[in-house]
């Protein structure tokens, strides 16, 4: 006999599919943010789900701040372009770049606010997209706990937290005036744990990064930093030194805080994962700015 | 947690395998500001390990800076996240929480118990299957108390837990955890909840959450926890009425043309055959595609694509149903709405609903009460304001298929949205409108079939010729303490000396028997009516003369009064007299008690009083006697011929 019972994780797809579908339907210039981390590589394969047989009807669109681990650049070109044929755009701040502007110098509130945040709104603004997913997950910062599916952002993209729209059972507003935006977070609902379940189950491929291996690292700014090209400042690339570890978050390498591990599946990184003492978003020197920085960032516009 | 580190540690593939088969409850927590709302939720998410090191790190800094505990640990910081509300020290939104047990997965809508956020408290329990309502032991049922549980009951949510908090603070004393569920009991059987369950905590120290408590050996029930991870939810699902609204086209290319959506609710199977709505065209299931493969039978709430054997014609908006299991198809309805908005709903407005996937113009055109939610009591309303809740009736231009909310919540539930604004500005919930105690209108609903109008032996015109008069009927209708009663009382003396069968009803005396049911609200006051009327039509069927004194303050019920009696044979009388006047002949002191609020929606002081248009006499009482008027209302029964 059927039981007719899902899951969590069968529910949380479903509820997944159920807003790609909604957005695609409802906005007529949708695109996909994608970091290439794991989360990133999640949503895409819930897009893919949701119309298959049919390609995901949208781009993919890399905020490049040219820092990213070499791996994930590649992983990007091999898997994402090569093997599932995505289309993929990628947008870098050049004035920024060109300014000179590096995690190393500048540090990493100068760096990300220009190359994340001023290149995300150059590119949402070049391209005119109506509405972009987001793989922000609510129980990853206190204020994305309070955070939409639907989250509505003015024409200047900022978010203002007291004037969110009410989203009640799954009917979403996309209902918007020209130069305003829709960003939408298919993976509101999932937690950390929920990811690499549902990367295992799915046999979903992420980058190798995610994986224990020895790496040439080195502190800084408080945290352990692999050394991922030579653009590292000399003084640093001369104290490395090999550790075995791993990323629980991936971005810019310099601001990627490593973890010490030899957990070289996903079976050993979930155990870690569940026996940790710390949090996920830990390593992201971005978060540690004093009080409520994913609140002050998300009014200006960050996903 | 620690067997389950244990299990983590020593087997992983064990503990992975049981994680795999979890399910998903969502659970909404209410309260006031100082129940301890946020010190339950921060324990359970503490006491389940969802908080790490880094992130107490951080609770102790603040802790310093927002904390109401003195320094020491304040579990509520975690979950109080924005800046502006750490600062006022209490949350203004909806935030969502997750942690998991072995058994389930919890997504906990952290509602906020302030006054003014009803809209909130909707939104979170929108999506809810269960309700944990925190009451201070201390302090027993509040006026919160109640809102919450009518807003949670409203909401469809059918296992409600009330936790009676604070035991610490009362002794752990079992007679005052007895007395405030005998309090919750009374106020609740005028709500609709399937399974409520009573649970004594302490959530600061921890008791009856996840550890029993040993100072409440009295208490032999369940924990908070393991109620949690077993209330049973998956029979809350409607897998009866298939119903699938059609998200999106996928049509990749010209072989293949899918119908995406979420299963609403029910089942469907591959050959089933299924009618598309609005059209009614009817065709078989083919296939039901997923990325992992087509499936034999899909079933709520699975997302999935379905394609059909023909090709009728079908787009994002259309619902495809069984045909032999129909939503309603209507243009009209009545339904509950949350407002949520700063500007009011406005009977007559347009606006946009969005009802599963379809997005339609829609106008309120009726608002037919507001509901006080801390009473629970109907009164009538000009508008809905901000965190008010009403009765209201909707009209489309096109027709679209829905179900009554009770019975399906996915086709049941629509948004209201500000045509110009884009904003959302209110929720809704499709009411059943044969529901028995929901619906007081029944001046349209029809007799039950089979049913047929006696006749007498006597004739009419026997009974004209015996009373030496024509059978009508006199509405005599005005505010309270105009002199309704004592007048149709002269004219009953009048015509009775006259030698006329005469009958009084009474607005009393139909409250205190035949309507001894109903309340003051103006659709209670229009059904009110209706049975005065149909009581005078028996009248004067017998040939009697029947006098109704009623306030029967609404235009259109006093028209719909005359067509039950016979427009011919019913007279209205309007007697009118300054509000001075009425107050000073008030012998009963109503209008103290509508001051005061204890008379709720009364004529004339806290609900309208509408003027008849066309009065066949009109009586200024505060001017003439008691015996001119009934002379008046005499001398205009002669000029109609009525005697």
């Amino acid at each position: 006999m059927t039981s007719y019972n899902l899951t969590h994780l069968q529910q949380l797809e479903a509820e997944s599919i159920h807003i790609f579908r909604e957005v695609v339907a409802e906005f007529s210039n949708p695109v996909m943010l994608f970091s290439m981390g794991k989360d990133s590589c999640v949503m895409l394969h819930l897009a893919r789900k949701a119309f298959y047989p049919a390609k995901p009807p949208f781009p993919l669109l890399l905020i490049d701040t040219t820092w990213n681990f070499r791996s994930m650049y590649e992983f990007r070109d091999r898997h994402v372009i090569g093997e599932l044929g995505m289309s993929c755009l990628a947008h870098v701040n050049e004035a920024g770049l060109e300014s000179g502007i590096t995690p190393f110098s500048h540090g990493s509130k100068a760096f990300t606010d220009v190359m994340n945040l001023g290149a995300l709104r150059q590119a949402l603004d070049k391209y005119k997209f109506d509405a972009a997913f987001g793989g922000g997950r609510r129980d990853e910062e206190k204020a994305r706990a309070k955070e939409r599916v639907y989250s509505f952002r003015d024409a200047n993209h900022a978010w203002d937290p007291k004037n969110q729209r009410p989203e009640l059972w799954n009917l979403y507003n996309g209902m918007i005036h020209r130069g305003e935006q829709i960003r939408a977070f298919p993976l509101s609902n999932w937690t950390e744990l929920d990811i690499w379940q549902y990367i295992m189950l799915e046999s979903i491929q992420i980058v190798p990064a995610y994986f224990a291996e020895e790496r040439m690292c080195v502190e800084f700014e408080g945290n352990l930093i692999a050394v991922d090209d030579d653009r590292t400042p000399k003084a640093l690339r001369d104290a490395a030194r090999p550790e075995w570890v791993r990323f629980r978050t991936l971005g810019d390498y310099p601001l990627s805080g490593a973890t010490r591990s030899h957990a070289r599946t996903l079976q050993e990184i979930i155990q870690e994962m569940l026996l940790a003492t710390r949090s996920e978003r830990e390593g992201r020197t971005i978060d540690r700015d004093p009080g409520a920085s994913m609140e002050d960032k998300k009014r200006q516009g960050y996903y | 947690m620690s067997q389950q580190s244990d299990l983590i540690a020593s087997d992983i593939h064990a503990y992975l395998e049981q994680h795999e088969r979890k399910e998903m409850l969502r659970l909404l927590t209410c309260g006031s500001v100082d129940d301890g709302k946020s010190t339950l939720i921060g324990r359970l998410l503490f006491d389940s390990k969802v908080v790490y090191e880094d992130q107490l790190a951080a609770l102790h800094v603040d802790s310093k800076r927002f904390g109401t505990t003195g320094g020491a640990f304040d579990p509520a910081l975690l979950t109080d996240g924005l800046r502006a509300e750490r600062e006022q020290g209490i949350t203004i939104d909806v935030a969502y929480r997750y942690f998991s047990t072995a058994k389930r997965k919890f997504i906990i809508a952290d509602c906020p118990g302030h006054e003014q956020y009803t809209r909130n408290m909707a939104t979170g329990a929108s999506t809810c299957d269960l309700a944990i309502i925190l009451i201070d032991a201390r302090h027993g049922v509040q006026t919160q108390t109640k809102r919450h549980s009518f807003i949670v009951s409203l909401l469809g949510i059918k296992h409600i837990i009330v936790a009676v908090n604070k035991m610490d603070l009362v002794g752990y004393s079992q007679a005052r955890f007895e007395e405030v569920v005998d309090e919750y009991r009374e106020f609740a059987t005028r709500l609709e909840m399937t399974d409520q369950r009573f649970l004594p905590i302490a959530a600061l120290p921890g008791e009856n959450l996840i550890h029993r408590s040993t100072n409440m050996p009295w208490y032999e029930g369940a924990t908070l926890m393991h109620l949690l991870e077993n209330v049973h939810i998956a029979s809350d699902r409607n897998l009866i009425d298939f119903r699938f609204p059609v998200q999106h086209v996928n049509r990749p290319n010209l072989d293949f043309r899918g119908f995406c959506g979420t299963i609403a609710s029910g089942r469907v199977r591959r050959g089933d055959t299924v009618m598309a709505l609005p059209s009614k065209r009817t065709s078989r299931v083919e296939r039901i595609v997923t990325f992992d493969g087509d499936l034999e039978e899909a079933f709520a709430p699975q997302a999935v694509t379905l394609t059909l054997e023909d090709e009728i014609d079908v787009s994002r908006g259309d619902m495809l149903v069984r045909p032999d299991n129909l939503p309603n198809s209507t243009a009209s309805f009545d339904a509950t709405v949350v407002w949520m908005a700063d500007a009011p709903l406005l009977p007559g407005k347009d606006y946009l609903i969005k009802h599963t996937t379809r997005i339609t113009p829609a106008r309120v055109t009726t608002l037919r009460y507001r509901m006080d939610v801390n009473t629970l009591r109907r009164e009538p309303a000009p508008a809905l304001a901000l965190n008010e809740i009403g009765r209201c009736r909707f009209e489309l231009a096109q027709p679209i298929a829905l179900d009554p909310y009770r019975r399906n919540r996915e086709t049941g539930a629509f948004i209201i949205i500000d045509r110009l604004t884009h904003v959302t500005v209110g929720a809704g919930m499709v009411l059943d409108a044969t529901a028995a105690g929901d619906e007081t209108n029944v001046w349209d609903k029809p007799a039950a079939t089979g049913l047929e109008q006696p006749s007498s032996p006597v004739s009419s015109e026997e009974r004209a010729a015996r009373f030496g008069q024509q059978p009508a009927t006199v509405l005599l209708t005005g505010l309270s303490a105009v002199g309704k009663t004592p007048i149709a009382h002269a004219v009953e003396r009048l015509l009775f000396d006259r030698g006329r069968a005469v009958a009084v009803i009474d607005g009393q005396h139909m409250r205190l028997g035949l309507s001894r049911d109903l309340g003051f609200s103006a659709d209670e006051r229009s059904e009110n009516l209706r049975r005065a009327a149909e009581v005078a039509k028996m009248l004067n069927g017998a040939g009697l003369l029947c006098i109704a004194a009623l306030v029967a303050p609404h235009e259109a019920v006093r028209r719909r009064a005359a067509q039950v009696v016979g427009p011919d044979r019913f007279f209205v009388v309007h007697l009118d007299a300054p509000e001075a006047w009425r107050r000073a002949h008030d012998d009963q002191g109503v209008y103290a008690k509508a001051d005061s609020g204890e008379l709720r929606s009364f004529p004339g002081v806290s609900a309208p009083y509408e003027a008849p248009e066309a009065p066949d006499l009109m009586l200024l009482t505060a001017e003439l006697s008691i015996e001119e008027c009934a002379r008046r209302v005499v001398a205009m029964l002669e000029a109609k011929g009525v005697i």
